[in-house]
């Protein structure tokens, strides 16, 4: 706006100026940790062997690149991670839609779900590498089952919760099942399936990491598993750090969706 | 003497639960003829919003009979909150019954587009309903009812959500775009001025579960609008009867 008052101008200066004030401390925060860390371990107040070190860290970071290996063990976390996420997502908003439809299906596998999802997916672990084997189907079998219960149960939930009144205003308009569904059921619940996506990628990411800890060759969790054993935390600790980066990356790929729908939705 | 659209006989309704049974209607005989503009009124919790849910199929009667003298009655219904969607722009909302009967012909949309432009809300037909103050989003709900061109409307509290001042210029509007229309409607309130300025007739129900108590032709000499007709004296004639068959008690 060109004819923006004094005021209006003021306004946006002080809300330009917090932000930069909370950029700069969040970078600051980031700058004294990493700086800290590294003069502990340079005047070797802290044992590296065990804590490890930034410059450590940025050496086997660079070694696994060279060696084409990091982006392989990327690759294939971030391969079992995707899948996941959108067998999952199809699978759940599909099992939710059924739910909502027949109230008596959702009564009857109500407790059945409750138990699935709150079990310690973790425990049935060792059965999943005895039925399909150690592979990447595995870890995916084991991310599916740590992340889909919950999925369920909060888009059904989400659905179920759908303002009454866009429902008897639709069935006084004479509207059939299907058209509630489609006509105020859905819509009306966009922003709580883009939520359902960001927990779905982060249950995934868990449930792929947890299942590349128990069983892999490859991939961000076998490094750290491997980095473990071999008691080399460098490597440990970088794996970590990418993992980081990854799970920010999601988010954010997450947040530029939901960005993209609201757009298209508002037009 | 006009003629009959609706004629309800012996009416009843009891909703079921764990505990037993909550009659909610006894008994109601009503017969409402064309054109007319029913308001029924009655204590908090009587049945009457039941009544009207009866009316518009969204629940089952108990018993009794409803006699439409017209073939493929519609039926319109206002709720109490507009539900507008806030996805879809104004046009879209007032279309929403049309879509769901089946396609919208050019002429419905025309037919939508002069109600917009007759109550000045034209110039907001592409805007979103949260852009839209209580009384127009209200006034865009009737809209949305009455773009299905029902035989009968029925409004539940359709000011109840809304501030003192408001809800006496929309009753205005009401008034007048069932009138220009030449709708029948039937409207349940609590408020017992609005009923006696608005009406041609007014039911007053009694307690759960309820019966008709009596029933007032509301005959004004001036009749005019209903914040007009406010001013009149058989205002205060018929508020001070109704008033004392409600018999309110704290």
């Amino acid at each position: 706006m060109s004819n923006s008052s004094v005021e209006h101008k003021e306004f946006l200066r002080k809300k330009r100026k917090e932000k930069i004030i909370v950029i700069s401390f969040q970078i600051l925060i980031l700058l004294v940790f990493i700086c800290g860390w590294e003069l502990l371990a340079r005047y070797e107040l802290i044992n590296t062997f065990l804590l490890s070190s930034p410059s450590l860290v940025i050496n086997t970071l660079v070694n696994l690149f060279t060696d084409n290996d990091l982006f392989t063990h990327i690759g294939i976390t971030l391969y079992e991670t995707v899948v996941s996420f959108l067998i999952v997502t199809v699978l759940s908003l599909l099992i939710s839609t059924l739910l909502w439809f027949s109230k008596r299906l959702a009564r009857i596998l109500d407790p059945y779900l409750t138990v699935l999802n709150s079990l310690p997916k973790v425990a049935l672990g060792p059965l999943i590498i005895i039925w399909v084997g150690a592979s990447t189907n595995s870890i995916i079998f084991m991310a599916l089952l740590i992340s889909l219960f919950l999925s369920i149960i909060n888009v059904y939930h989400n659905f179920k919760e759908t303002d009454s009144n866009y429902i008897t205003l639709l069935r006084s308009l004479g509207a059939n099942k299907l058209q509630i569904f489609m006509k105020a059921v859905i819509p009306s619940n966009i922003s709580n399936i883009i939520n359902n996506l960001k927990i779905n990628v982060s249950m995934c990411y868990i449930g792929v990491i947890m299942g590349e800890l128990l069983v892999s060759k490859k991939g961000l969790g076998y490094l750290i598993m491997y980095g473990t054993q071999v008691f080399n935390i460098d490597l440990v600790i970088a794996s970590v750090i990418v993992l980081g980066i990854l799970a920010f990356l999601f988010y954010y790929l997450i947040c530029l969706l939901e960005k993209f729908i609201q757009k298209k939705t508002v037009n | 003497m006009k003629n009959n659209i609706l004629e309800i006989t012996h009416l009843s309704k009891n909703y079921q639960d764990n505990d037993g049974e909550i009659e909610a209607i006894k008994d109601i005989n009503l017969k409402i003829g064309e054109g007319e503009f029913i308001v029924i009124v009655g204590p908090s919790g009587c049945g009457k919003s039941t009544l009207l849910s009866i009316l518009a199929n969204l629940d089952k009667k108990s018993g009794g009979d409803l006699k439409y003298y017209k073939k493929d009655i519609k039926v319109g219904y206002m709720l109490q909150k507009d539900s507008l969607f806030p996805w879809l722009n104004i046009l879209d909302n007032c279309l929403l019954g049309l879509k769901i009967k089946g396609k919208v012909t050019e002429e419905d949309k025309e037919y939508v587009l002069k109600l917009l432009d007759m109550y000045g809300l034209s110039e907001f037909k592409n805007k979103f309903p949260n852009s839209l103050s209580g009384g127009m989003r209200q006034r865009v709900a009737l809209i949305r009812t009455l773009a299905t061109k029902p035989d009968i409307l029925l409004l539940d509290e359709p000011f109840s959500a809304l501030d003192a001042m408001t809800r006496v210029m929309l009753a205005d509007d009401v008034y007048k775009m069932v009138k220009d229309l030449g709708k029948t409607a039937i409207m349940v309130t609590h408020d017992i001025g609005e009923a006696v300025s608005i009406a041609s007739k007014v039911v007053v129900l009694t307690e759960r579960p309820c019966v008709v108590k009596k029933v007032y032709d509301i005959n004004y000499d001036n009749r005019s609008t209903p914040f007009n007709n406010r001013k009149e004296k058989e205002f205060n004639y018929y508020y001070e009867k109704i008033w004392r068959d409600l018999d309110v008690k704290l």
